[in-house]
């Protein structure tokens, strides 16, 4: 229902990069149409469901900080995901919780304490008109976001939320989990793909056991890894369809990781694709941050996204 | 263990937790799209509720599914058995049929002069030899509504620029390789640019969204500036920019 709601929050200060996100845009990749959607999964539905929200409710994902918000009625708030040192009033708020925030209040997110990447629910969940069935934002082509043109939020801007908004969270709602420490985030399970015996055995000795740096070209189209140089026996490829979380390897032997706003069809060999928790865990990771890649099986993979998804809905 | 019988064609081979490629061909190939058109209906016709995302392309059929619903096993199952019972679309003439006005000027297309010089042909030949083959979509990708067309004549064939422009303006007409295609937005962009159309390409307010689907048959029209901008063509002149080097 393209039901606009009423205007829950303004901008005061905009930050560097802040997208409204609902579950991702699906069904339209045929036509070169990105996923979209959080690219930490994990602190994304854990926000909604604080507030009580079913799963695919548009959220705020707030990159690095530097946004500053002014409640225009009162709202029933959760913040999860990254610590980006929030402040009400100027006073520090202990977020993966929910709480009331009242008219008039100013809600800030300064810089970086734990993790990248911040999520903002509302209960009942902000409102926006889809476009092509999805409010996810993907600047790069234009689509959705709070305003439906794509476009990160800007000062001035108005987020709409649904006229029961401050209403108190569900008391039953769910107790989260401690916060992750995005800084430790532990092995990044991967799922091996078609073209990992085209990579020599020392480049996959090295995919697995290198300590790999998150390089400072990294978004929500990929992180680049940077550490010592796969070699592979495809060089180039015809363009296929690219998955969530692919790790392509291009000839430079650098792996680039592919989240939410990748390109639909692309050419470079993969050594196969994180698990979706795990690809949730690297879009936490700031530039300079370590990591490890592990070998997983599906059945693991999948019982343990299984486990996540069971007590959303 | 790996042995070359995974060479085998079509199969399935694994794309993450959620999804599958079915790879069916190993060659770019006007052939295929009858056998990739008739995929990707099937497994959207057989997954039904099931069924998250098709992105088909050349030679591949990438299926994403919902794990929640069905176990990957069975999905792979699923498609096994589509593979094994397909056949393609009558004749591969299926895709509909475009025309795209395209004024072809070095004022929009400034690669018009290289291809001359690569080819050995004259600004005019060029432009005829570019508008009078008729292109299948091969697949769309790299924008909402960016396709992948071909095969060019072989004369036209060239490399990417060696350094991409930051911004190609909406409905640059573009070559590289023994490929074609039109920007249906204003994005980065690497390939040579000979001419502009006047058509929109993508559309959000429009059903259907992409003009061009895969298997589609495409022929730019050559126009002059007055069809062109009559039709709604924005001729302003490409940005000046630092020249680009051609790979030798």
């Amino acid at each position: 229902m393209a039901e606009e709601g009423v205007s829950g929050l303004r901008v005061q200060r905009a930050g560097p990069l802040a997208l409204l996100q609902d579950a991702g845009r699906f069904g339209v990749r045929q036509l070169g149409v990105t996923q979209g959607g959080p690219a930490d999964l994990h602190g994304w539905a854990w926000a909604n469901r604080l507030v009580g929200n079913d799963w695919g409710a548009p959220a705020l994902e707030v990159t690095f900080g530097g946004l500053e918000l002014v409640a225009e009625r009162d709202l029933s708030v959760a913040i999860a995901g990254a610590d980006l040192g929030v402040t009400v009033d100027g006073k520090p708020l202990a977020i993966w919780r929910s709480l009331t925030l009242r008219e008039g209040q100013v809600l800030a997110f300064a810089s970086p304490v734990n993790g990248l990447r911040a999520y903002l629910a509302v209960a009942g969940g902000f409102r926006a008109l889809p476009v092509l069935n999805s409010v996810a934002c993907v600047v790069r082509e234009g689509l959705g976001g709070h305003d439906g043109e794509g476009h990160k939020l800007a000062e001035g801007d108005r987020l709409r939320v649904s006229a029961t908004a401050g209403r108190e969270a569900p008391v039953d709602a769910a107790q989260p989990p401690s916060p992750p420490d995005y800084q430790q985030p532990g092995p990044l399970g991967l799922l091996a793909g078609a073209q990992i015996a085209e990579f020599s055995g020392t480049s996959l000795f090295r995919a697995f056991n290198t300590v790999w740096r998150v390089d400072d070209r990294a978004d929500r189209m990929g992180v680049r890894l940077t550490g010592p140089r796969l070699q592979c026996r495809l060089s180039t490829m015809i363009s296929e369809g690219i998955g969530m979380g692919a790790v392509q390897v291009p000839p430079d032997g650098q792996p680039i990781v592919l989240l939410n706003d990748r390109q639909t069809i692309g050419g470079y060999p993969r050594l196969g694709a994180l698990t979706p928790l795990a690809a949730s865990r690297l879009a936490q990771c700031l530039p300079g941050q370590e990591v490890k890649i592990m070998a997983v099986s599906h059945e693991r993979a999948l019982a343990e996204y299984r486990r996540f998804r069971g007590g959303f809905g | 263990m790996r042995a070359r019988d995974v060479s085998r064609l079509p199969r399935v081979e694994p794309a993450g937790l959620d999804a599958w490629l079915l790879r069916l061909f190993d060659t770019i190939d006007e052939a295929n799209l009858p056998w990739m058109t008739a995929l990707t209906r099937a497994c959207e016709k057989a997954l039904g509720p099931d069924l998250v995302d098709l992105v088909p392309s050349y030679t591949t059929l990438l299926v994403v599914f919902d794990p929640l619903r069905l176990e990957p096993d069975a999905a792979r199952r699923c498609l096994e058995a589509q593979l094994a019972s397909l056949t393609p679309d009558g004749a591969g003439d299926d895709g509909k049929r475009h025309e795209l006005p395209t004024w072809y000027d070095v004022s929009v297309g400034p690669e018009l002069p290289t291809l001359a010089e690569r080819s050995g042909l004259s600004v005019d030949e060029v432009i005829a030899c570019h508008s009078e083959r008729s292109y299948r979509v091969f697949a769309l990708g790299f924008a909402p509504g960016f396709a992948f067309m071909g095969l060019l004549d072989e004369r036209l064939e060239c490399p990417r620029l060696d350094t991409p422009r930051r911004r190609v303006p909406m409905g640059s007409v573009a070559v590289t390789g023994r490929q074609t295609a039109a920007y249906p937005a204003v994005t980065p962009g690497g390939w040579n640019l000979i001419g502009r159309t006047s058509t929109t390409l993508f559309d959000r307010h429009h059903d259907g969204f992409s003009l061009l689907r895969m298997g589609d048959r495409v022929r730019f029209v050559s126009v002059d500036r007055a069809d062109f901008e009559a039709a709604g063509g924005d001729a302003t002149p490409m940005d000046p920019m630092p020249k680009h080097k051609e790979h030798s």
